[in-house]
């Protein structure tokens, strides 16, 4: 079929077939990323509006001195919670659900790489922020801090549920972040328009790289933690109970090696949307496009070695200090370099005025301040005056809120028209601006003085006599100034969406491809993939988009009823693969439930239903595939342009084994960070004196390892030889190593006894947990030899037993190596 | 600097150690407030479109803006932020050494090698370092007398140790800095610095 034969409209009624969501409870199979991103956005709109309640019952305490409007066993909770909602439940997903309905856009594409991944990560985000919600209106919501540090986070302090929420509700949620973090990266890397090479990408797919490349290590730091601190809350393993070997600062840096790496991930989409937005409005291309790239990446990079910030008054020596003081100070560069960048846009280029520029200029004035207190704070010794202050409150809200929240209210203004197909009228939005402009630098701009007047954080109320009452009154009239600001804002959207001036194409005069589609969009968005010759941000929308409505570029024709879009090569952007994509589906919500339910157990003590809930997850997942893939081998297939190009299960370089192997870099990460927490206790740790050494049998140590690495060696001849038989081989094999860990495991004497022991606890299930992956990815492979899936050309199936038995195999030598040195510890030591 | 003064003001030092602080950030408000006034003038310049500013080229911006403004700056700053730091710490034996429990939610301060009692007041001689060896007996607390000088964190297992000192006699205030519960609003303590004649009477007769 050419491209010829269909009218637009007919194209169009042909494709919207294809990529509809069902109606009535169907929509809750949707797998559509303009929908599922809509859906993201609105529930963190949501939650933003909670946590803002939240905040505005925080100032209604403190703005008088000895106030009595809530005790400090609630206002405890109220905090806890409003920093929990905004940064995991609001900011996360807010930009998570942004860049998945724009990033394919921008890009060309007509989804993200894995659609049923989108639609589970938003139930796991659903589900997980509710049960935090339902908690809180039950009066039961975590209640330490939204840092939740041991011991006060532990059983003997917090014997309640609270801490289990924060733990259990917010691992759930963080689902939703590794798994757009996989999608994200991939999509970005192989779903592209061809002619899209990795140079041309729009700056924003540039930031959205380096932000998912950052979630990719950022996240595994905290749900380990999260993991390790709930098992010691539930079965008594004291990874962080100083009196039996563990240590509260392990969880400190745990959280902070995630922590700090958060507050750039947050903030490089919202810069993203500045580079996008700021050319657009000084109408000229983006200045310095190259020495933002190095600045983006340079800025992930650093953001690894600032954790210790957090920490400055622990305890750890003066000069280790000094180094994440330069580190914390050196990053300011790489912000200097964007911010300037975006300023000399502004200068060379012909600026004019709308309501985003209000928020950018908005966004330069409180960053700035943010960035310059940030600077100030990474000096250790005036750290050790204003950590835990409220100055610290101030800076923390300038950083976030002017890198963050202003950007947002920026980039709602410049892309609510695309959402809605209609302009703003403008009517509040001056007003509105205004508001949270003022309220926003009353309420915070104080708190600067209040901390160095020596108000410490998280105190539920103050005697009158300290000098801190006329600081508070009017940072709470602040805030209700504020909070009017954003009321404002929410009546002006749903103004604009009921309104609104409806538009043709491109009302900005934009340079990304997103405004070439129709908008409001289309489900299947782009009519026809455009060809793509210059700099993704510096294109014509008005002109390509009539061309790509006619069905005059890549794929601009429905076949066979199935949901079809292209696959790259990373670097050329060169066609190189036909990616077809699974429809709508319950699936992902079946599996989410399942997954919660998971959650649900461990939250209310059932713990012997958890791993049904695990197995039940396990067989859902399995049942993904079922429609996957094909039967025989097709060749390359046409796909428009006088181009062909092979479907992407015959395409060794698929999207499927890309996001396994990053799948694998996370889930090593994760288990460096056990390694990192096993030596540190094992080095830094009270109570580690006296220990007797443990009589470990070596010999099951070894006939794990010979079993796992002749498990991972068989299915790298499987891959190797096309020889799927040798699955059979790998599966026993490791199925072997499964029991002897096992077995090893139950021989730990008395894990709770002492975290020596609860570590090898720990390492060995880790080692028991992978390799029954690997196992069963060997059996799923043979699954699908069976069913007739796989073939010479079609061998995903035998890359990824390969690729997660070898992981497993390699996992083993360091975790079985720590094990013995942990067994040995106390050995006349 | 009338404003800044309180029982609890970092900004109202009582000693060398918090006064040196205080300087530190009197000089980066000054530095950073110059920052700031320079980028909003900039930003201002683009929109007015002056012509100068029109014909700085990209090089300069990225150049100029992000490396040869704020590396000189940074360099100073942390340099001038080790050194002080370097002093501040508790270097050598100080004369006198009280050792600060936290528990929630209340501190007790023992002098070793006294005849004097735990006490929950801290009592410290007048113009001379006294080191704090801070731990904590449940969860995690900070101390901080913002007068004297910075904090410590107080951490079940991790003794650590901080230097203050007073310049005079009399009452200061501290304060838990770490959030501990629900007693964590009440974990203020007294301070009171003593004349050292005073003060070696006091741990002599152990009656506070």
């Amino acid at each position: 079929m050419s491209q010829s034969d269909l009218s637009p409209i007919r194209l169009h009624r042909a494709l919207n077939d294809i990529w509809g969501t069902p109606p009535g409870l169907g929509r809750l199979s949707s797998v559509n990323h303009t929908v599922l991103g809509r859906r993201f956005m609105v529930v963190a709109l949501i939650f933003f509006a909670i946590g803002g309640l939240l905040s505005m019952l925080i100032r209604a305490q403190l703005a008088t001195p000895n106030s009595a409007f809530v005790g400090p066993e609630i206002y405890n909770q109220i905090f806890t919670m409003h920093g929990t909602v905004m940064m995991f439940l609001f900011a996360i997903p807010m930009f998570e659900g942004f860049a998945i309905y724009i990033l394919p856009k921008m890009l060309g594409a007509r989804d993200m790489a894995f659609p049923r991944l989108t639609a589970y990560g938003f139930w796991c985000y659903l589900f997980g922020g509710s049960i935090l919600i339902i908690a809180m209106l039950m009066g039961v919501a975590p209640n330490g801090g939204w840092f939740m540090y041991t011991p006060l986070s532990s059983r003997p302090y917090t014997p309640g549920i609270n801490a289990d929420v924060w733990l259990l509700g917010i691992t759930f949620v963080e689902i939703s972040a590794v798994t757009a973090a996989v999608e994200l990266f991939v999509t970005i890397l192989k779903v592209r328009a061809p002619g899209m090479s990795l140079i041309r990408m729009p700056l924003f797919a540039w930031y959205m790289l380096v932000t998912s490349g950052m979630m990719i290590v950022g996240f595994p730091p905290l749900i380990l933690g999260s993991i390790l601190l709930e098992l010691e809350r539930a079965f008594g393993l004291p990874f962080f109970d100083p009196t039996r070997g563990g240590d509260p600062l392990l969880w400190q840096h745990l959280f902070w090696l995630f922590g700090h790496p958060e507050v750039y991930i947050i903030f490089l989409p919202a810069a993203g949307a500045l580079s996008t937005i700021i050319p657009v409005f000084a109408q000229r291309p983006i200045l310095g496009f190259r020495a933002i790239i190095a600045a983006i990446v340079a800025m992930g990079f650093l953001s690894f070695g600032l954790w210790v910030h957090h920490m400055f008054t622990v305890g750890i020596p003066h000069l280790a200090l000094a180094f994440f003081s330069a580190a914390s100070a050196l990053v300011a560069i790489p912000t200097a370099i964007q911010i300037f960048a975006w300023i000399g846009t502004l200068a060379s280029g012909r600026p004019r005025w709308d309501i985003p520029m209000l928020y950018v200029a908005g966004f330069f004035v409180v960053f700035v301040i943010g960035g310059l207190t940030g600077v100030m704070l990474a000096m250790v010794p005036f750290n050790t005056q204003a950590h835990d202050s409220y100055f610290v409150v101030a800076h923390l809200h300038y950083v976030l809120v002017g890198g963050f929240v202003f950007p947002m209210l920026a980039a709602i203004y410049h892309w609510m028209p695309h959402i809605s197909g209609r302009q703003s009228l403008y009517r509040l939005s001056v007003p509105a601006f205004w508001f949270i402009m003022v309220g926003f630098n009353l309420t915070f701009f104080l708190m600067h003085l209040t901390g160095l007047m020596g108000m410490p954080r998280r105190i539920s109320t103050y005697p009158s006599n300290w000098g801190w009452d006329w600081l508070n009154l009017l940072s709470s009239v602040g805030s209700f100034i504020l909070t009017m600001g954003f009321a404002l804002v929410l009546a002006d959207i749903v103004m604009q969406f009921r309104f609104g001036r409806p538009f043709r194409r491109d009302p900005w005069h934009a340079g990304t491809l997103e405004w070439a589609i129709p908008t409001p969009p289309t489900n299947y968005s782009f009519a026809a993939l455009p060809r793509i010759d210059a700099p993704g941000d510096q294109l014509a929308p008005r002109l390509i988009g009539p061309q790509l409505a006619g069905g005059r570029g890549y794929l601009g024709f429905p076949r066979d009823g199935q949901m079809e879009t292209l696959g790259v090569d990373m670097v050329t952007g060169e066609a190189e693969q036909l990616i077809v994509l699974p429809q709508s589906s319950f699936l992902p919500l079946w599996t989410g439930l399942a997954t919660g339910s998971i959650f649900v157990a461990l939250l209310f003590g059932f713990y012997w239903l958890a791993p049904l809930g695990a197995l039940l997850t396990v067989v859902l997942f399995l049942l993904w595939t079922v429609k996957l893939g094909r039967k025989h081998d097709s060749g390359p297939v046409d796909i428009g342009m006088g181009e062909q190009a092979p479907r992407d299960v015959e395409c060794p370089g698929n999207v499927t084994v890309l996001a396994n192997r990053t799948a694998v870099v996370m889930d090593a990460i994760l288990f460096s960070s056990l390694l990192f927490g096993g030596l540190f206790l094992l080095v830094v740790a009270p109570n580690w004196d006296g220990l007797a050494p443990l009589d470990l049998p070596l010999w099951l140590l070894a006939l794990a390892l010979m079993a796992s690495t002749a498990g991972a060696g068989f299915s790298w001849l499987a891959r190797r030889a096309n020889a799927s038989g040798l699955l059979i081989g790998s599966a026993v094999a490791q199925v072997l190593a499964v029991v002897v860990l096992a077995v090893l495991m139950a021989w730990v004497p008395e894990p709770t006894g002492h975290a020596r022991q609860a570590t090898m606890f720990a390492l060995l299930a880790y080692a028991t947990i992978h390799t029954a992956l690997g196992a069963l990815m060997s059996s799923y492979g043979i699954w699908r030899v069976q069913q007739g899936f796989v073939s010479t050309r079609r061998n995903t199936e035998l890359v990824l037993a390969w690729l997660w038995n070898g992981y497993a195999a390699a996992a083993l030598v360091p975790a079985l190596g720590l094990v013995l040195m942990l067994a040995l510890a106390g050995d006349g030591a | 600097m009338a404003g800044c003064s309180g029982a609890l003001s970092a900004l109202d030092p009582a000693g060398p150690r918090a006064a040196n602080l205080a300087t530190l950030w009197w000089v980066m408000l000054i530095g950073a407030t110059l920052l700031f006034a320079l980028v909003m003038v900039l930003l201002l310049l683009a929109y007015t479109r002056s012509d100068w500013i029109s014909r700085v080229t990209p090089g300069q911006w990225i150049i100029g803006g992000g490396l040869m403004l704020p590396v000189p700056i940074l360099v100073l700053l942390t340099g001038t932020a080790l050194v002080l730091g370097e002093q501040l710490l508790p270097h050598g034996e100080a004369p006198v050494r009280v050792e600060g429990e936290a528990r929630q939610w209340a501190w007790t301060f023992r002098y070793p090698g006294t005849a004097m009692p735990p006490t929950e007041t801290l009592h410290i001689p007048a113009g001379q370092p006294v080191d704090i060896v801070v731990t904590a007996r449940d969860v995690i607390h900070s101390l901080w007398v913002p007068r004297l000088g910075g904090k410590i964190d107080a951490i079940p297992g991790h003794p650590n140790v901080i230097r203050l000192e007073a310049d005079e006699a009399g009452i200061y205030w501290g304060q838990c800095a770490e959030y501990c519960g629900e007693g964590h609003d009440g974990m203020q303590f007294r301070v009171e610095a003593h004349d050292p004649a005073a003060f070696a009477a006091l741990m002599e007769g152990g009656n506070p």
